[in-house]
């Protein structure tokens, strides 16, 4: 309700509002929508160094070729990006594989080191590629749909939200009962656990590899497509939700998938009440802080396994 | 070695001479195109930012000016300057000042007689800057910050509106819709982009409003760009405003407008000063149902100007929207071109000099003929508009207004 204290509201009136209930719960909803996206980027981040053990720092530069793969199949083919996703997770399966199985691999010659400094040189390819071929413009879609909206209790929910919340959960879903149920998915968890071993009882741990980093770019080009509705595409457009997914892969615990969904849902939550009680640029700091206690106080995050 | 002592051989002294006599004759007689195409052509630079977060906006203003250029080249060049004709120079900012900066030095180096453009206030601020170190004259198409022509830079001179008086204009006129409405409003949120132009802005809003009477429950920043307004419409909901004032560009603006539409927030008014969209025939026609009753205090065509209207025919012959950024470019290049003439050259402070006395009236604006003081035209002025049933408006001043006001805004 209205108060008023002489010529307008008082102070206090203006700061309870800002904590009324039903803005809170739309806030947190916000946030959970958001966070969803940002878990499926850290999916794909955790389970390349859950198997590989190596950073991918190529993840960003993966993302934003995504979204302008998504971007242009919209514009010059009209397809819709929850139907481009379809065709756009196996091309970029096929991406991840390639560039793993050809590239970052034979590069490496067997050091971990050198895979770091190999995924930074792709990221830096692949922005610059894209920078040189597109430009530094900024660009979106306009979809009918993107701004239709879903009451939720006192909240109103964007569709493309909603859809990506729901697609998340579907990916994370189907992605864990590879791992579980099917052959390639009790390999990839042989080859996680024991290399050697795994070597020995006859797994082809290239190939491995391989399907890992396939999985894991994959789940990027899914992200791309949930992204594209409502945000916008330009050569560094990938770097802000990689710098974020790499606080979820370090909250949750490196290499842990149950972690990285988790946590994407609580960074987006937290950007979500900061970014509102603190305004828009102060929202990311928080994260930020929350990275570095992180790794102060419980260095193997939450759901990790190994310190 | 003689040949060194004479660079200029017999044969190109005689044509030359033959060529000058024939130049002045011609313009004297108004000979034909042949001859004038003989002049050697003036260059001019045309910077707006095309590429980056702000590109529509440039690309409007790119095609204000071009479409001047080519007016003048088709009706036979600068007549002073032997039918010369005027080649633009285009160049992109991208968006940043660091890119207006870097064009400007290329333009400089390529030879320019002036500079027109700049768009945002950032990059007019430095790349009028940048110009004043070559004694290149600036003319800037938008800019409104204050300081761009406090400095006391010779070079560079605005053809519309600062902040002053365009936050005077702007807050008078609330006042008086206000007031008229049976003041309805006393509350107010303002939503501004974090550079120079919507910080200033929301600095001066800050310290005007309460002076008149309405009190600030919140004032929110914001980058450009941001493609998620949904806290920013939380925030507004939950101080429940009489009246949103937004201070951003255009694609923040659009944003903005529709999220708050989405999220059902219905203040009493949405009342923008230079709103980056909300007298834009785009967004009107784009996305009607957001911009329906916006209010905006911005840069305007002279409505009563045959000129400005033809214009308007001619840009939406070409499916293109008739927007400020259009006229604004469309005039300053126009308002250089009668410099240059004047100057009956390229020489850089001869232009300098006959800007700061010009009086030319031959623009599409509602300022009369302009009347430089320190670089600023002291006739320029914003007026009112609003959006109503798919169309703009004009509602203040009282002279042009096409509408009555529709305030508070009707609830749906």
């Amino acid at each position: 309700m209205r108060q008023r204290a002489g010529r307008g509201r008082s102070a206090a009136a203006r700061r309870s509002a800002m904590f009324s209930p039903a803005i809170l719960l739309a806030a947190v909803l916000n946030g959970l929508m958001t966070g969803a996206v940002y878990a499926l980027v850290a999916l794909g981040l955790t389970l390349i160094y859950g198997v590989l053990h190596i950073i991918n720092f190529a993840h960003g530069a993966l993302l934003t070729a995504a979204m302008f793969a998504a971007f242009f199949v919209h514009r010059l083919l009209g397809l819709d990006p929850y139907v481009a996703a379809v065709f756009l997770a196996p091309l970029f399966f096929l991406v991840g594989y390639g560039l793993q199985r050809f590239i970052i691999g034979p590069a490496a010659h067997g050091e971990d080191r050198n895979i770091l400094l190999v995924t930074l040189g792709l990221a830096v390819t692949i922005e610059n590629a894209l920078l040189y071929a597109f430009g530094a413009d900024t660009r979106t879609i306009n979809l009918p749909y993107a701004f239709d909206v879903v009451e939720v209790g006192p909240a109103l929910l964007a569709v493309p939200r909603i859809v990506a919340f729901i697609v998340v959960f579907a990916v994370a879903l189907g992605l864990w009962l590879v791992m579980r149920w099917t052959d390639i998915g009790k390999a990839i968890r042989a080859v996680a656990k024991e290399k050697l071993g795994a070597e020995l009882a006859g797994i082809d741990v290239a190939h491995v590899y391989a399907v890992t980093f396939g999985l894991g770019t994959a789940c990027v080009a899914i992200a791309a497509c949930l992204l594209i509705p409502s945000y916008y595409v330009n050569p560094h457009s990938g770097n802000a939700f990689v710098l974020i997914a790499f606080t979820i892969v370090v909250l949750g615990g490196m290499g842990s998938v149950p972690g990285a969904l988790i946590g994407g849902l609580f960074v987006g939550v937290v950007e979500s009440l900061s970014g509102y009680y603190l305004g828009e640029s102060l929202g990311q700091v928080s994260i930020f802080v929350m990275f570095i206690l992180v790794l102060l106080f419980r260095p193997r995050g939450l759901f990790g396994e190994r310190a | 070695m003689p040949r060194q002592f004479l660079p200029v051989s017999r044969r190109q002294l005689l044509q030359s001479t033959v060529l000058g006599a024939a130049a002045t004759v011609a313009g004297a007689l108004s000979a034909p195109a042949v001859l004038r195409a003989q002049a050697a052509p003036v260059k001019i630079g045309v910077l707006h930012p095309v590429s980056g977060a702000l590109s529509y906006s440039g690309q409007q203003g790119r095609i204000g000016a071009t479409m001047a250029i080519d007016e003048i080249n088709l009706a036979g060049g600068l007549k002073a300057l032997g039918g010369a004709k005027i080649e633009p120079m285009l160049g992109d900012a991208q968006s940043t000042p660091e890119g207006g900066n870097a064009e400007v030095e290329k333009m400089n180096a390529a030879g320019v007689a002036a500079v027109v453009g700049g768009y945002a206030s950032s990059i007019c601020l430095s790349a009028s800057q940048t110009a004043a170190r070559y004694d290149l004259p600036y003319i800037v198409d938008v800019g409104v910050v204050d300081s761009i022509v406090t400095r006391g830079l010779k070079n560079t001179f605005r053809f519309g509106p600062g902040f002053g008086v365009i936050a005077k204009t702007a807050l008078d006129n609330l006042v008086i819709l206000n007031d008229q409405a049976g003041k309805p409003a006393k509350t107010v949120v303002i939503v501004h982009e974090d550079s120079a132009f919507g910080s200033g802005l929301a600095k001066l809003l800050n310290t005007q409003l309460p002076e008149r009477g309405f009190q600030i429950l919140e004032t929110i920043p914001h980058p450009t760009p941001t493609r998620d307004f949904n806290n920013v419409a939380l925030k507004i909901k939950a101080q429940n405003p009489d009246l949103v004032i937004p201070a951003n560009y255009y694609n923040e603006y659009v944003l903005l407008a529709r999220t708050m539409q989405q999220q059902r927030v219905r203040p009493k008014g949405i009342y923008s000063v230079l709103g980056g969209a909300a007298s834009s025939y785009k967004f009107v026609k784009e996305f009607h149902g957001a911009a329906q009753y916006i209010m905006d205090c911005n840069h305007w065509f002279d409505p009563k100007n045959p000129k400005a209207l033809a214009l308007k025919k001619k840009i939406e012959d070409k499916n293109e929207f008739y927007t400020y950024e259009v006229y604004m470019n469309y005039s300053c290049m126009l308002l250089l071109a009668d410099a240059i003439e004047r100057a009956a050259g390229t020489d850089r402070s001869k232009i300098i000099t006959a800007l700061r006395d010009s009086t030319f009236a031959g623009h599409v604006m509602p300022y009369g003929p302009t009347r430089f003081v320190d670089g600023q035209n002291q006739g320029a002025a914003p007026v009112n508009t609003q959006v109503l049933d798919n169309d703009i408006q004009v509602i203040f001043p009282a002279s042009f207004a096409s509408a009555k006001p529709v305030f508070p805004m009707p609830r749906a």
